[in-house]
């Protein structure tokens, strides 16, 4: 059951990376596919009542914290910029 | 145990690493000494090794200096070996060498590479020593090439001037092509005995036939190795420009030692010549062959140096045409007086280039004989030896050649005595004509050259008068006699043994013929030479143009090569498949490099989707092949 409610979480986070052109819209999904994995984690880790399992998933809410502490500035420096949310605005940054 | 032989073949090796390393240091009087008294000191223990070998009765000292390497249970050893042929042989190597030695003070003295070239001198004397006290055909071999590398070190020696440089490439690669041969004959044997000591295989022959292998074959082989080391055709090209060397070099290495060394390698082996009739006829006919050809050719070259150049191809055809009839000994006879007397002749040219300061053409010489007696004397006495005057000591050893290539039951025959008979009347012939030309007539030197004209120092001249004297009496030492036991003289055909007699005298006219011949053509002003080569302008001229063997070669081989090189090997090979290869790779990457940017467009959107179908995709395989 749980394992649903997180493929389901994942699935729509995925949809809304892939279909959503706002920047900060797109982060959040991502978040929610992280959150969706996470669950997934958890519940693993309680079907083998592995205590390892259910530890590393604070590690992974800690990488998920730093990790969007410095995507967020990278969007806001971004914006700056162009004063645009659209993520096709920049798409000359490929170099 | 003794360590005799390796003291013997040690201590040229201590004066190369003396003098190499330390001789510009400490000085031209130290080099001398060390270059010269280690020789003589080694000439004393080859002396001793006589004595031991003669106190044991003539048994082979044996000696194992170092255990080189053992493969598959088979162990290669650095092993000396001396009997009788290995005294004479060594006797002459360290003899005649430290007699050039002494030469050499004299003759390089105000040469700024003393020390370089006493260093390579002693170099020589040890790979050559090596060569001849070898008891295995590895160490023989060993020798070979060390003997091949100080050859093309000192023609090299004046390396700035490109001639001389190339004259010391030619030796070495022309030496190559016979030592391939070499190679394989050593391989064969290997392959068929196990082993590469020579007493070894000649036992083994000696035994009877041997089936495992074909002594034909190997003697051939063997014999390509040969021809390279010793001049014979088709690789005689390289020793008439090897004479680009310092003279007494050329006396050493290229008349007196090296260049016989296929000859001590023929008589080492000859267990396996004594099987191999097809061998030993090849051995006799390119012998005669070369003998002939050099020796016309000697007529008519203006060189002083070639002229005595082409005569020592001549005789080493001489010592091979002994060898090719059975008569191993009467070739190591010839091979030790013409030691003696070709040493003598050349250091005599040496000494007489260094009294015209560096001229060598006969046609601006003539009358020297006044101005420089010491050096006409011996020169003289040597030319006599070579053109065979009895009782000097080319008559005898060339008399016993003439008369074995005549009735030795090994392939004697009247045509090969032709033939030899016909040379040695030539020999005679051009080696008068050098004397007269160089030493008798009117003087045709430039002036400037005239009044500088000098007799040499002593170091030389003492030198001349040794070797002079060896020449005129060494002759009377027999040694095919003193080698019978271990090579003994072929049988003689009983029906001409009572013409043995006549072929002596028929060798005296022969000798004397070339005399008168030379003093008619040549006396007075030389003009009837002169109007015999007006007669036969062509016949002169592919004499003189020596046949034109080199430019045959240029055009048969070099440039065929040099065309497949640059073509197939250098645009074809290397510029077309290698770097076209590469060059084609890094075009593929590119161009696919380019294809696939285009993908990169900068939308995110785009790139998760990819990412997301490739997942899907990976996933649908997975779950397939799972």
């Amino acid at each position: 059951m749980l394992i649903a409610v997180a493929m389901a979480l994942f699935a729509l986070g995925l949809l809304g990376v892939i279909v959503r052109r706002n920047m900060l819209v797109m982060l959040m999904c991502m978040e929610l596919m992280l959150n969706g994995v996470n669950l997934s984690l958890v519940t693993f880790a309680q079907q083998m009542s592995s205590a390892a399992g259910a530890v590393l998933v604070f590690l992974v809410f800690v990488v998920a914290t730093a990790e969007i502490a410095i995507a967020i500035p990278i969007v806001l420096l971004l914006v700056r910029r162009k004063h645009v949310m659209d993520l096709g605005a920049y798409a000359d940054l490929k170099g | 145990m003794s360590y005799a032989q390796s003291l013997l073949v040690g201590l040229p090796l201590a004066g190369f690493l003396l003098n190499g390393l330390a001789g510009n240091r400490l000085g031209k009087r130290f080099v001398s000494i060390v270059g010269c008294g280690l020789p003589i000191v080694a000439f004393g223990v080859a002396l001793q090794c006589l004595a031991d070998l003669t106190a044991r009765g003539g048994t082979p000292l044996v000696e194992t200096a170092y255990a080189w390497t053992v493969i598959g249970g088979r162990s290669f050893e650095i092993a000396f070996y001396f009997d009788r042929l290995t005294a004479v042989m060594a006797l002459i190597v360290t003899g005649v060498g430290s007699l050039i030695h002494v030469y050499s003070i004299g003759y390089m003295k105000d040469d700024a590479s003393y020390a370089r070239y006493f260093a390579y001198l002693n170099l020589f004397l040890f790979f050559m020593l090596m060569l001849v006290l070898g008891k295995s055909l590895l160490v023989l071999f060993v020798g070979w090439e060390g003997v091949g590398l100080a050859s093309y070190l000192l023609i090299g020696f004046w390396f700035e001037d490109a001639d001389k440089a190339r004259a010391g490439k030619k030796a070495f690669i022309t030496n190559r092509i016979g030592d391939a041969g070499f190679l394989l004959g050593m391989f064969v044997l290997f392959e068929a005995f196990g082993t590469l000591d020579m007493d070894v295989i000649n036992g083994a022959f000696l035994g009877g036939p041997v089936a495992a292998v074909s002594a034909s074959l190997v003697g051939i082989l063997l014999f390509i190795g040969a021809t390279g080391k010793s001049a014979q055709i088709p690789l005689h090209v390289w020793l008439p420009d090897a004479m680009a060397g310092p003279t007494p070099v050329s006396a050493l290495i290229h008349a007196a030692t090296m260049v016989t060394a296929g000859v001590y390698l023929v008589a080492r082996m000859s267990g396996i010549y004594l099987h191999a009739a097809e061998a030993s006829a090849i051995v006799a006919a390119i012998g005669a062959t070369t003998a002939l050809f050099a020796a016309t050719i000697a007529i008519v070259q203006t060189d002083i140096k070639k002229v005595l150049a082409y005569s020592t191809i001549s005789q080493l055809g001489f010592m091979f045409v002994a060898l090719g009839v059975g008569a191993y000994g009467v070739a190591i006879f010839h091979l030790y007086t013409h030691a003696f007397f070709k040493a003598c002749l050349f250091l005599g040219a040496g000494s007489v280039i260094h009294a015209l300061g560096g001229e060598q053409d006969i046609r601006k010489m003539g009358g020297l004989a006044r101005r420089i007696p010491v050096t006409f004397a011996t020169f003289a006495v040597a030319t006599a030896a070579i053109a065979g005057l009895p009782p000097l000591a080319g008559f005898f050893s060339k008399d016993e050649i003439l008369w074995f290539a005549f009735a030795s039951s090994r392939g004697g025959s009247p045509l090969l005595y032709g033939v030899v008979a016909g040379t040695a009347l030539l020999t005679a012939f051009y080696m008068f004509r050098l004397l007269w030309l160089t030493f008798f007539g009117a003087t045709r030197m430039a002036p400037d050259t005239a009044r500088h004209v000098h007799e040499s120092p002593v170091a030389m001249t003492g030198v001349l008068v040794i070797l002079a004297v060896l020449s005129a009496i060494g002759g009377f030492l027999s040694v095919p006699h003193y080698l019978e036991p271990l090579l003994p003289l072929p049988s003689v055909v009983p029906e001409l043994e009572h013409l043995e007699t006549t072929l002596v005298f028929i060798s005296v006219a022969l000798a004397l013929g070339g005399l008168i011949g030379a003093v008619f053509l040549y006396g007075g002003n030389g003009e009837r030479a002169a109007r015999l080569a007006s007669n036969f302008p062509l016949l002169h001229r592919v004499l003189f143009g020596k046949y034109f063997v080199d430019e045959a070669y240029d055009r048969l081989i070099t440039r065929p090569l040099y065309w497949i090189s640059d073509r197939v090997f250098l645009r074809l090979g290397d510029q077309r498949i290698l770097d076209g290869s590469l060059n084609g790779l890094a075009a593929l990457g590119q161009r696919g490099a380019a294809l696939l940017s285009r993908i990169q467009t900068g939308s995110l959107h785009l790139y998760a989707l990819l990412v997301v179908a490739g997942i899907v995709a990976s996933l649908a395989w997975s779950w397939r092949h799972g």
